[in-house]
């Protein structure tokens, strides 16, 4: 396949995924969902809570992500990240209990608005995955 | 000489302990399996870190408005030491070798007369420096219910540290760990984590031109604390393959030495068994002559 590039999420503790030949993948970068095809130019950024859509052939993946950095270049693109979870494999009591930990963190009163926008769109995206 | 009874005695509670060993050798052997392929499958994500970081660095051209965690604070005053130990002992030279590589450090900065402050990690190693540095300890955290290193504890060490660099309390910080080579060989390790220190390697291929979304100042704030953690999860891992490494060797030893000493026992109770019976065999052949 000639509109394919290669594709690699480590996490910590392992590397949790590699793909060729994937087509398009979709990242909620941290000012907006960016989208990746081949040939984008070579680019790092970094993540915040959401989803990433992979796509490849006739198949979509979507993983959960808390955090990341992503790096694209020469058509291969890695994506950092310190959590990372399937959607199918999440489950509804992990769900609620991440909500918890976020609505923890929101509590504090000194939070910059950095951690406080992502703690927010913690909660807003695992709502909508709940 | 020592009766037969206590040296039976003694026999059995050397075979008892040469068993223990044995034991926790085999368990280290198998623990160290484990921590092995999670030190190997830690390495894709701090290799990849490192060289984003690399890239950023050298993308970012003012080099006085640089993330302090990169360019430091300016001043070198104060020291911090994370000092990464096991929670358990038995495990041979694996905690001193970590220790005395930081004790000759803490006497340089001493020396030097600079500020010293100390994080252990790991209750081995703050029992091993209490005596001497308990005024320079500030905190000591000990992951003993976590079963295996993880990601998590490693970000709450991390965390700590930057807290304690935004506020100030020191300016230059360099963790101690050991690094595993192979099963009998570890070699400690200091490493500065604050400020960075660039490696040499100015291979020019590495460095691309990459389109930075937001900022690269933006990005490297955001970076360099998760570096921080990354770097402390290698060190953890790469310290619990070691302890492990250790441990195993360290109770190969002892099972070898508890066997020669099983041995040497058994010839001596042999031995003294023998004399007994040739005593008695002379007590008797020289009483019946007397008749």
């Amino acid at each position: 396949m000639s509109d394919s590039f290669n594709l690699e999420i480590v996490n910590p503790e392992k590397l949790f995924l590699s793909l060729d030949n994937v087509s398009e993948v979709v990242v909620p970068a941290f000012e907006g969902d960016m989208g990746i095809l081949k040939d984008h130019i070579s680019i790092i950024s970094f993540l915040k809570p959401g989803i990433v859509k992979v796509f490849k052939g006739n198949e979509v993946k979507e993983l959960y992500v808390e955090d990341g950095i992503i790096e694209f270049s020469e058509n291969s693109l890695s994506i950092l990240t310190s959590r990372i979870i399937d959607i199918k494999e999440i489950k509804k009591d992990d769900l609620s209990s991440m909500i918890n930990e976020a609505n923890e963190v929101l509590k504090d009163e000194n939070l910059d608005d950095q951690k406080r926008f992502i703690a927010n769109q913690k909660i807003d995206v695992l709502n909508r995955l709940n | 000489m020592a009766s037969l009874d206590d040296l039976k005695k003694r026999i059995t509670s050397v075979k008892s302990t040469q068993k223990i060993t044995k034991a926790m050798k085999m368990v280290a052997a198998a623990k160290l399996r484990k921590a092995q392929e999670s030190a190997e499958k830690g390495r894709p994500y701090s290799d990849k870190m490192h060289n984003i970081i690399l890239n950023l660095s050298k993308n970012i051209n003012d080099k006085e408005n640089a993330p302090k965690l990169l360019a430091g604070s300016g001043k070198d005053n104060v020291h911090l030491c994370v000092v990464m130990t096991s929670d358990r002992g038995l495990c041979g030279g694996f905690n001193s070798n970590i220790t005395k590589k930081a004790k000759s450090y803490f006497k340089k900065i001493l020396d030097s007369g600079k500020e010293l402050k100390i994080v252990t990690v790991g209750s081995k190693g703050f029992d091993q420096l209490k005596r001497a540095y308990k005024e320079h300890i500030i905190e000591n955290i000990s992951f003993k219910e976590s079963k295996n290193v993880n990601y998590f504890d490693a970000d709450k060490v991390g965390k700590m540290i930057i807290e304690k660099f935004e506020k100030g309390e020191f300016d230059v910080c360099t963790i101690f760990f050991n690094k595993f080579k192979n099963v009998i060989t570890q070699i400690p390790q200091e490493q500065q984590i604050i400020p960075l220190k660039s490696e040499k390697s100015d291979d020019k291929n590495d460095v691309m031109n990459y389109e930075f979304e937001p900022e690269e100042d933006e990005i490297l704030n955001n970076l360099l604390p998760k570096n921080i953690s990354t770097q402390i999860f290698k060190a953890m891992l790469e310290n619990s393959a070691s302890e492990q490494g250790s441990r195993m060797s360290a109770m190969d030893n002892a099972t070898r030495n508890a066997g020669e000493m099983v041995e040497k026992l058994t010839i001596e109770y042999n031995r003294s068994r023998q004399a007994a019976i040739t005593k008695e065999l002379i007590e008797i052949i020289s009483g019946a002559e007397s008749l």
